[in-house]
């Protein structure tokens, strides 16, 4: 099997995988990252871990990458004649919400079945005061599969979860859009660097996890760092990309950069050695800025153990947390080579380097 | 006096994959109130019998004269109009970045976060919107703006994209147990039902078809068709509003204005017309004789191609028989398939048994 980027991410985004639901996403990533790697295994979180055992003499130093792999999505609250009352897993902005596609994660006589539904805002007169005209707040918001209300009853119970179901789509400037892009381009990225590094000789042993939970506190990422003991770790998750809506700190054109994070979670010296390597192959890096510590995994990796070093890469993304989020292929493709190159580079006693002057 | 009237054989539409894949088509096609070609193109594609009794007005509405074979047939109009509301492109910001406005009624609350199809080549585009990690508490409780929204095809933008272009959401007609999800049901269900009757047309009726334009923006289309057709009696096949949600509180919610699984809604009064007595009664005694659920559209505001037949030339009896539909003008409504099919039956049930007595003045009450 030879990986493919463009069809394999289209899969991953064609899947649910909400924080603490990872398993349809998994069962995506698995068989490729399998192909990719020596050993695969699943940690008591949920996270996939596939190591690439390297060239190098026994003991060999460990990089882990790690890419979070849940999405945002809505959980079911109540059922009302039918209609269902939601609630949010990760940050969702009510504002995207009315008339998005969604599928709801119900079940039959014990299998999980996928229904198909919409998030519907109930006319201005069943509304309250607060809810009339302006932005309506979630707890008003339903949502309606189209089914009659005891074949809801039937299929679908309070805590069933409901993912965007927003189909991938190609842009034009080899961009695609889709939902959880975030972080589903970061996976692509890594699984690109993976693809390289199966083809080239590498003295670490690189482990690439993509992680559970991130999107509610980077729970998953916390017990693979413990559980995989890195000499240190690649973390690799979206930022905000320009376009309409952006704006603030660390903004990136899209198709241009590889943003390399710049604060207090990232190891100066990583940084410094991640953006040498950018410089020697001519891959375009941008320091993106995160003085206060990253929104990312990276903010618990660092802390796991007895504290590990970080360095942290971005794939600029436009209108993060809607289902439309939208990607340049070529980033995902440059972080996967700025990846892979940094590690075939990595010397046995790298370590030595990764130190405060 | 009322004479016996010769019913036609018995009518039982159904949705089957030829049916489900017209409609598919129908839903999914690009038809903003300006640039209705592509809905026209399927309409001729599927009528090319009757190529010598169409044509396309100046307008653009596709009108299409049925004549049958009985005796004193009665000239019955029915519209269905082939347009719906959308988004034209206005202004390039470089990049793939296009500003837009609305055509129709879109309310902007549902704009925000979807997927659209941009020009006649369905050229994929998004409505982003800022990050949740970049807003403010306070910015979460405004209601973004269209001004401030824009349609996104991806970097450089296409060739094929230009300003001026009609936009709608990128929504694929699906069934959803009973139900089907899509968009532009409004008024596609009465485009995909008007193709049914004249291709299973009665003979004791001259059927005037009027496929019409630029009803979202004040059924102007229905207009000029309507003086076109000089009929006896107008009918118009719309969609209109299920709101049978529940009230935030638990409350009663008696403002439903149809519900599903209720069958055809029949007009009393809506904002523009008042529906002709005797047609009414026509319609709901056919549905009770038929055994046909139907439900009164709840009076109330509104209006379909009626509003603008009742007034043409001298006056024309009018009457608005719609499928309801939930959350109409959005990425996507949802009707119960029961009710489309049953207000097709409804209407072959009751052409196949109209005769002009029911026009009698004397039965106005």
């Amino acid at each position: 099997m030879t990986f493919e980027l463009l069809p394999f991410l289209k899969s991953m985004l064609s899947v649910a995988g909400l924080s603490g639901y990872e398993t349809p996403i998994r069962d995506v990533i698995t068989p490729v990252w399998q192909e990719l790697s020596d050993r695969t295994w699943v940690s008591s979180h949920g996270s996939l871990h596939a190591v690439r055992y390297g060239n190098g003499a026994e003991p060999r130093p460990k990089v882990m990458i790690a890419a979070h792999m849940d999405a945002i999505g809505l959980m079911v609250t109540g059922i009302e004649d039918g209609f269902l009352r939601i609630t949010q897993v990760g940050g969702v902005d009510p504002r995207i919400l009315p008339g998005q596609m969604v599928l709801v994660h119900g079940s039959n006589s014990g299998e999980i079945i996928e229904l198909p539904g919409m998030v519907v805002m109930p006319p201005a007169h069943l509304l309250p005061k607060d809810g009339k005209g302006g932005t309506l707040p979630q707890k008003y918001l339903l949502v309606d599969t189209g089914l009659r209300a005891g074949e809801v009853d039937a299929l679908i119970r309070v805590g069933d979860v409901i993912s965007f179901a927003t189909e991938p789509r190609e842009l034009s400037g080899d961009t695609i859009s889709g939902h959880t892009l975030d972080n589903r381009a970061s996976v692509a990225a890594t699984t690109v660097a993976l693809d390289l590094l199966s083809r080239r000789k590498h003295l670490w042993d690189v482990i690439a996890v993509a992680t559970a939970q991130e999107e509610v506190g980077g729970i998953g990422a916390m017990g693979s760092s413990f559980d995989i003991m890195p000499d240190f770790a690649i973390v690799i998750d979206v930022t905000f990309a320009n376009g309409p809506g952006g704006g603030g700190v660390g903004v990136f054109d899209m198709g241009k950069t590889v943003p390399l994070t710049w604060g207090s979670c990232d190891h100066p010296a990583l940084y410094n050695a991640m953006k040498a390597t950018a410089d020697e192959y001519e891959i375009s890096v941008t320091r993106d800025f995160a003085p206060s510590g990253s929104g990312t995994d990276a903010y618990d990796v660092q802390v796991a153990q007895a504290g590990i070093p970080v360095v942290e890469l971005g794939i600029p993304l436009r209108y993060m947390h809607t289902p439309v989020e939208v990607v340049s292929i070529k980033d995902i493709k440059r972080a996967g080579r700025l990846m892979a190159e940094f590690i075939c580079d990595l010397p046995l006693d790298f370590m030595n380097s990764v130190r405060w002057e | 006096m009322a004479r016996k009237v010769e019913t036609s054989k018995k009518y039982s539409p159904k949705l089957g994959k030829k049916e489900l894949n017209l409609l598919t088509r129908l839903s999914n096609a690009l038809s903003v109130s300006g640039d209705e070609q592509e809905v026209r193109e399927i309409v001729y594609e599927e009528l090319k019998k009757f190529k010598d009794s169409m044509h396309t007005d100046a307008m653009g509405n596709v009108l299409v004269r049925r004549e049958g074979t009985g005796n004193d047939r009665v000239r019955v109009m029915i519209a269905a109009h082939m347009d719906e509301v959308g988004m034209m492109l206005t202004k390039e910001d470089g990049d793939g970045l296009f500003e837009f406005v609305v055509i129709g009624g879109v309310d902007p609350r549902q704009l925000v976060g979807k997927p659209v199809i941009v020009g006649r080549s369905h050229i994929p585009g998004v409505i982003g919107a800022k990050a949740i990690h970049l807003t403010t508490k306070e910015e979460r409780e405004q209601v973004l703006k269209v001004s401030s929204l824009r349609i996104d095809v991806g970097l450089g933008g296409s060739k094929l994209v230009e300003i001026g272009d009609r936009a709608t959401f990128a929504t694929s007609l699906a069934v959803l147990g009973p139900s089907l999800r899509g968009k532009a049901l409004d008024d596609r269900l009465g485009v995909f039902n008007l193709i049914q009757l004249l291709k299973n047309a009665p003979e004791n009726v001259d059927l005037l078809a009027a496929f019409t334009v630029q009803e979202e923006l004040g059924l102007r289309g229905a207009k000029v068709a309507a003086y076109h057709f000089n009929p006896e009696i107008g009918i118009a096949m719309d969609s209109t509003p299920a709101n049978d949600m529940p009230h935030f509180d638990g409350e009663v919610n008696p403002t439903h204005n149809t519900k599903l699984d209720g069958g055809p809604a029949i007009y009393l009064m809506d904002g523009a017309t008042i529906g002709d007595r005797r047609l009414v009664k026509w319609l709901t005694e056919t549905a009770d004789a038929e055994k046909i659920p139907w439900q009164y559209r709840q009076p109330g505001r509104g209006g379909t191609d009626a509003g603008a037949i009742h007034k043409s030339r001298a006056g024309i009896p009018s009457v608005s028989v719609s499928v309801p539909q939930r959350y109409l003008h959005s990425p996507a409504g949802l009707v119960r398939i029961d009710d489309e099919l049953n207000t097709l039956k409804l209407m072959h049930a009751a052409l196949s048994r109209l005769d002009r007595s029911i026009l009698n003045p004397q039965e106005n009450k």
